[in-house]
């Protein structure tokens, strides 16, 4: 499933944190999304999600995006001191295929113990949350993308602070999604990897900088061009002028 | 006088006693989990608010038709609802967030309630409302409490498992369910409707004992969220006989002793739970070979 942004604009308290964004995430594509900190990428996960509403402009994601796609938010919005094991936090997963009130069955502790095998947590399943390290707690995570089996799968900094063989581990998980004609969009810093790993990437500023093949949209160039143009937040700039949405202006 | 005189005499004997220890085992079956849920999701202070938040809906009730119990419960619930969702707005509408427009929200309703008591009763009134009388417990004060517990039980029960989403991983929810924010305010009535249960027997502000001590003891003995409601209720139930065993032989009151019980409980867990004090500060920590 192709995700589609027009004229996309999307913030808080009607600052945008995302200004006119247009562009397509291609079926079956995989895209890193790269840019200063503030720049807007994990702005743009909430609201292809659907998590937060548009303040301008639409993103066009199929008829029941809810369950075409698997969102893995950023690790330090999850509360991993709730006591809950390592099988309950990826059951979660299921949502897609028992709804709100669906009663999780036997078959379907066994997906998640084959899930947690995929990604190297073999005989996790009675593990509390807060006994698994970061990187343990990420694999965790990508089980869980892994039963929602959705067509768009959407990543914020799935890397950050994980251990190389971890980070290799979920790579690999990653590319197999790619391979299985998924969507895949991640927000990553690491612009290293980003060149080995992605085919596509969206380079952001708030403004989209560049969006396309990885070699071209992260030249030296527009990375420059990046840098300088992310640093203002204008808590008294005017609000813009000739459009039907209402947002402050940011520089 | 044999053991079984001095532990379940007192309840064999006088009805007045039984009919308190059904009261209040029932109150704690079904404000315990509620409790476990509110505390793990950091909103243990909010059970208080809520508590003072009763008060005017049940002093409108107290106004209308005096002290009897259908009015004040509808009314109580109905206040306790108007204030969750009004703070709830507010942090929605408005830069403020849910904690301070509650806190500005339940004072003004507490002030309120208050003058409202104080317009028709005198202060032992007041003082039945505050406090409760567990031991005045009535068969219709009983069919509310176990009506209440009924609705509370099978709707935790629907509600157990985006609750426990919202809860471990929101934008998870979010991202899957629209249901997050229904939830929320389904799990805020049961907060509410468990207050105006308990408020009969306890008084709107001992009320949220039950709900918060046994749950706050629990956390210091096991770590599944089953486990804490299950031994919450434990404590809740085991609070509820102790205390009104004191208030008889003691000639206490005796919403305040069920309250104290589970305080004791509560101190008690904090030193010498599996994750109290002791175990985890004072006993050298052991540790496997890999």
């Amino acid at each position: 499933m192709a995700i589609e942004l027009r004229d996309l604009t999307l913030g808080y308290d009607g600052h945008p944190a995302v200004h006119h964004l247009d562009g397509t995430f291609a079926d079956g594509s995989l895209t890193a999304i790269v840019g200063p900190n503030g720049s807007g990428k994990s702005t743009l996960l909430k609201g292809i999600t659907g998590i937060l509403k548009p303040l301008g402009g639409s993103i066009e994601r199929g008829k029941t995006p809810t369950r075409n796609i698997a969102y893995l938010p950023q690790s330090a919005e999850i509360d991993r001191s709730f006591p809950a094991t390592v099988a309950d936090l990826v059951a979660l997963g299921h949502w897609r295929s028992r709804g709100l009130w669906g009663v999780i069955t036997g078959t379907d502790y066994g997906a998640v113990r084959e899930a947690l095998e995929a990604v190297g947590l073999r005989g996790f399943e009675d593990r509390a949350l807060d006994t698994l390290s970061g990187g343990q707690a990420q694999r965790a995570l990508f089980a869980r993308v892994m039963l929602q089996d959705a067509d768009v799968i959407l990543l914020d900094e799935p890397f950050t602070a994980i251990d190389e063989k971890t980070t290799a581990d979920l790579i690999a998980l990653m590319r197999r999604w790619h391979g299985e004609k998924r969507t895949v969009v991640a927000v990553l810093h690491d612009i290293h990897m980003v060149r080995e790993v992605f085919p596509d990437a969206l380079l952001m500023a708030r403004e989209p900088v560049a969006w396309g093949s990885t070699a071209e949209a992260l030249a030296p160039d527009n990375l420059l061009k990046a840098r300088r143009m992310t640093e203002a937040w204008d808590e008294h700039a005017p609000w813009h002028e000739g459009h039907t949405h209402q947002h402050g202006r940011a520089a | 006088m044999n053991l079984f005189d001095f532990f379940v005499g007192p309840f064999v004997t006088y009805g007045f006693m039984s009919r308190a220890l059904v009261g209040a085992v029932v109150i704690a079956l079904s404000a315990a989990p509620v409790g476990v849920f509110l505390m793990l999701r950091r909103m243990s202070l909010t059970g208080d608010a809520m508590a003072h938040a009763i008060l005017p809906g049940a002093g409108v009730g107290f106004l209308l038709a005096g002290l009897e119990i259908l009015p004040m419960t509808l009314g109580g619930f109905a206040a306790g609802l108007i204030v969750a969702l009004l703070a709830g707005l507010v942090s929605r509408l408005t830069i403020q967030r849910e904690d301070t427009s509650l806190a500005a929200f339940y004072l003004i309703s507490l002030a309120l309630g208050v003058m409202l008591v104080s317009l028709r009763g005198s202060s032992v009134d007041l003082m039945h409302v505050l406090f409760g009388t567990v031991l005045a417990l009535n068969n219709d004060a009983l069919i509310m409490i176990g009506a209440v517990a009924t609705i509370s039980l099978v709707s935790l029960a629907l509600i157990w498992r985006p609750l426990f989403a919202e809860c471990l991983d929101p934008n998870f929810l979010r991202s899957v369910s629209g249901a997050g924010q229904a939830v929320h305010l389904i799990f805020l009535a049961l907060v509410v409707l468990n207050l105006v249960g308990g408020f009969q027997a306890l008084g709107t502000l001992l009320a949220v004992g039950l709900m918060m001590l046994p749950a706050a003891a629990a956390r210091f003995w096991v770590k599944r969220l089953e486990a804490l409601c299950l031994v919450a209720i434990g404590i809740g139930v085991a609070s509820s006989y102790l205390g009104l065993l004191f208030s008889y032989y003691l000639s206490v009151p005796s919403g305040p002793a069920i309250i104290l019980v589970a305080g004791a409980i509560y101190l008690l867990s904090l030193l010498v739970g599996n994750r109290g004090v002791i175990r985890t500060r004072l006993v050298p920590p052991r540790h496997r070979i890999a």
